[in-house]
């Protein structure tokens, strides 16, 4: 009955520990990276240029390096998607959560899934083939390449998010909420907006810059059919580039290691990472919070 | 008779909440001993302690001895894998593995490496039998245990426990999910089973302390309060407390 | 019905104003249509992302269907769209992701076994769990500059199978322990204290008993991670995955000793939506085509996957009770 020392127990639980360590090691290795070749594209660029300079042309003969109008590419972009998103996925969770039957919400969240599902290389062609040619004929001056367009279609892709986790969110909020305002005769409206929107609010909060995040880091779908015009507009008809975009752009051609080119795209990169990763964790900190409040 | 436990001055915390105050006793051999007492008062947490499964609740501290078999279960050296397989137990709610019925038997062998296959049949058949159950799933060993009744499972459960060869069986209010017929059958059970085993149940149900036991011991908020042979505690108990609780006046 | 309530406010409140009766039966009436019309509006906003996902399939399927076929599935890319087909493609996709799920499966289901089983509630366990949310919403081309960074740089790979599965695999790992860790919450405590009165250590416990009732789960889970990896383009592109690839990486198997060959990871590769990527770029109409048909072969899986995961949740969800 006297202790053993299991080492094969031992054994097992420090290589579990390794792999659950393992996903540390991924973030240092993406800062790591990120920060090394950041740091010597700043050796070259005075980051004072990179945060205010109106043009970015590093692969143009006369070279300017201001991430400015990327990232006014990707705002555009980000904010068309979150006008189509915010709405109808704000809309279809109310309606899931306080309005459809079970039966209907069982058969419907799977099929949002599915929206979710579908590569984001394909929403680009969509976007490209399908509505660009579509909206052409609505809106006159809208070239080929646009913000508007693969805004749209990154917005619906967003929505399954946007719906899923705010009903859920709702989905959470306590019956007896709904049932002391519905006792004073109001209508299952006024308590979708009255008390189930409020009290779900910082769930849904954090669904809407969980989407956010999603289309700033979205690549595909801008890199194909948005253009590759880095240019400092909120015009949504003409060619832009994004961040990512640019990205894909370098990544395509034949950039030699160590050029000035190349270290672009991690100062690029970097420049996305920060942002994406104060999105996801202010989204974090709100479901958390949700969570504590409710479950 | 010889002495399996000898309980010294154990004192149980979850956090700040003292469950159970200085209990002392000692839990004969080859007997049936029940703990019986109103819901909260600690016996459930005074069974877990026997084999340590209290060790896996992170806020769980215990102060005062366990001997068993004249060993001090909770001092450092114990190897308390080893200790679980000489005391097996039974819970609340069946609980049998979601797999069939024959590799519910088999877990406690295979585990210490007993892996031939004549020994593992021979162990499933003996222990069916043993928990009688065996006539009824006989044909069916390669079925889901999840396929059986409540009553079953639990017997099952005790075929489990059986198999390993225990010293001690630990019942943790085996009956309470079960309805009377399924109930009557596992007390049947455990009384055939004290001829090879040391039982301790924890029941709320007093007249199956009365029908199963020999001896009992009444706990009430975290206190022993009384501990005599079964005749005697629902005949004629030392304690006022012992005889309000045994004759229904709370509880 | 109306009639009652409304009697029974006014016997409530006593004889209300004239204009303030009125008014509260206007806003009533008000009140209803706006729930009236919001059921309305509600259906229809919830219908449109099925109607958009509709008339995406069938674009696409209009497009494409007609150059479907087998010479389309065993033609390597060409000049000419009409004999371009997406052989190395599939084959280029096939290798990544057997080798992503060989690398992403056991290091997501270990961490997840340690976070759920092993781990002590402290500090290090939140950092890793923050860690891992957050890992969860970095955009995929960051994994990409990571993978071009580490991979293909610094250990040298170059623009290899192996360099776009290992990146492709730390993309994927965090969804698999969060879906991992979900899968062993289920589980119930009462299998482990079952197994462990028996007497079995700890990872007895969670192999012989933990794990495999929590497997339906694990699978369903990585089963969706994977079929988003299918379609995974940009960090494949940023590591510098080929657009225009017309051999296949080395067989793993070969007919010489040693039967066995892992050369083939070291080979350059293309995958499925990256030469998708390649046709919509092109300004030539037939090369549409050509990515509509491929298109229809990567949903086909992607659906496929789904519909496998959505199949086997639903069948353990119903079977297992406890």
């Amino acid at each position: 009955m006297y202790k053993r020392f299991r080492v094969k127990e031992k054994i097992i639980e420090g290589a579990l520990f390794l792999s659950a360590l393992s996903s540390v090691f991924v973030t240092f290795g993406i800062i790591a990276v990120l920060f090394f070749e950041t740091y010597e594209f700043f050796k070259e660029v005075s980051i004072i240029d990179f945060l205010i300079d109106t043009q970015w042309t590093p692969l143009f003969a006369e070279k300017h390096f201001g991430i400015l109008p990327l990232f006014a590419g990707t705002f555009l972009s980000t904010a068309i998607a979150m006008a189509v998103s915010l709405p109808i996925g704000l809309i279809s969770a109310i309606y899931l959560s306080e309005y459809a039957s079970e039966k209907l919400r069982t058969a419907i969240k799977p099929i949002l899934e599915v929206l979710a599902a579908v590569p984001t290389v394909v929403y680009g062609y969509f976007a490209l083939l399908f509505v660009t040619p579509i909206l052409q004929k609505l809106v006159s001056g809208l070239s080929g390449f646009n913000s508007l367009s693969p805004g749209i279609v990154m917005g619906i892709m967003i929505i399954p998010i946007i719906a899923s986790l705010s009903e859920d969110a709702m989905h959470a909020v306590p019956m007896s909420l709904r049932e002391g305002a519905l006792a004073l005769g109001s209508t299952k409206f006024q308590v979708s907006i009255k008390v189930v929107l409020p009290a779900a609010f910082s769930g849904i909060a954090a669904s809407f810059i969980l989407g956010v995040s999603r289309a700033v880091g979205e690549t595909m779908i801008v890199a194909i059919a948005a253009g590759q015009q880095p240019r400092l507009t909120l015009n949504p008809l003409v060619p832009i580039e994004t961040v990512t975009a640019y990205i894909v752009q370098v990544s395509l051609g034949d950039t030699p290691t160590g050029t000035i080119e190349y270290k672009t795209i991690f100062a690029a990169g970097m420049s996305l990472f920060v942002v994406t990763f104060f999105l996801n964790m202010i989204s974090y900190w709100l479901k958390k919070r949700f969570r504590e409040e409710y479950e | 008779m010889d002495i399996a436990f000898k309980i010294e001055k154990l004192n149980n915390f979850y956090g700040n909440k003292h469950a159970l105050k200085q209990v002392s006793f000692d839990i004969p051999a080859k007997s049936v001993t029940a703990i019986i007492g109103p819901s909260g008062c600690g016996k459930s947490t005074f069974i877990r302690c026997l084999n340590r499964m209290n060790d896996l609740i992170p806020v769980f501290k215990l102060d005062g001895r366990i001997l068993y078999d004249g060993t001090d279960i909770y001092s450092k050296d114990i190897d308390v894998i080893d200790l679980r397989r000489r005391i097996g137990m039974v819970f609340q709610k069946p609980n049998p593995f979601p797999k069939s019925i024959y590799e519910n038997i088999a877990y406690g062998l295979k585990i210490q490496g007993i892996n031939k296959r004549e020994v593992l049949d021979k162990t499933v058949e003996e222990s069916l039998k043993k928990a009688a159950i065996w006539d009824e799933v006989k044909e069916r060993l390669n079925d889901s245990a999840l396929s059986l009744s409540g009553g079953q499972q639990q017997r099952l459960c005790i075929a489990r426990a059986i198999a390993v060869e225990p010293e001690v069986i630990l019942f943790d209010e085996p009956c309470s999910a079960l309805d009377p017929i399924a109930t009557a059958k596992i007390e049947d059970l455990i009384i055939k089973l004290k001829i090879d085993y040391t039982v301790v149940i924890v029941t709320h149900n007093m007249q199956q302390a009365a029908r199963v036991s020999d001896q009992t011991a009444f706990f009430y908020i975290g206190e022993m309060i009384e501990y005599d042979k079964t005749d005697k505690m629902f005949t004629n108990p030392s304690n006022k407390l012992t005889e309000d609780y045994v004759t229904g006046r709370f509880g | 019905m109306s009639n009652e309530i409304k009697g029974s406010r006014v016997r409530g409140q006593g004889p209300a104003p004239a204009g303030f009766k009125q008014g509260s039966e206007v806003r009533r009436a008000l009140n209803k249509f706006y729930d009236r019309a919001f059921s309305v509006v509600g259906l229809i906003a919830t219908m449109v992302g099925l109607a958009v996902l509709l008339t995406l399939l069938i674009d696409v399927f209009m497009d494409g269907a007609s150059r479907l076929g087998w010479q389309f599935l065993t033609s390597y890319p060409s000049r000419k769209p009409e004999q371009a087909g997406i052989l190395s493609a599939w084959v280029g996709t096939v290798w990544v992701m057997a080798l992503t799920f060989i690398i992403a499966f056991p290091l997501g289901v270990a961490a997840a076994v340690y976070l759920e089983e092993y781990s002590k509630k402290n500090w290090l366990r939140d950092f890793i769990e923050i860690n891992i949310a957050n890992l969860a919403g970095v955009p995929s081309i960051i994994y990409g500059l990571l993978g071009l960074g580490l991979f293909v740089r610094a250990l040298s790979l170059d623009r290899s199978v192996i360099s776009g599965s290992a990146t492709i695999a730390l993309l994927v790992l965090p969804i698999i322990i969060l879906s991992t860790r979900e899968a062993l919450k289920a589980i119930p405590p009462s299998i482990r204290e079952a197994s462990y009165a028996l007497g079995a250590s700890k990872w007895q416990t969670i192999s012989y008993q933990v794990l495999p009732a929590a497997m339906p789960g694990i699978l369903t889970g990585t089963i969706l991670a994977m079929s988003r990896a299918i379609g995974e383009t940009a960090p494949l592109i940023t590591i510098g995955a080929l657009t225009y690839v017309a051999f296949l990486p080395t067989s793993p198997i070969s007919s010489e000793f040693p039967f066995l060959s892992l050369r083939g990871l070291f080979d350059a590769f293309s995958v499925l939506p990256i030469q998708i990527f390649n046709w919509v770029s092109r300004p030539q109409k037939g090369f549409f085509t050509n990515a509509a048909a491929g298109i229809i072969v990567l949903l086909i899986i992607t659906f496929l996957m789904n519909g496998i995961a959505v199949w086997l949740r639903h069948k353990y969800q119903k079977r297992i009770r406890w």
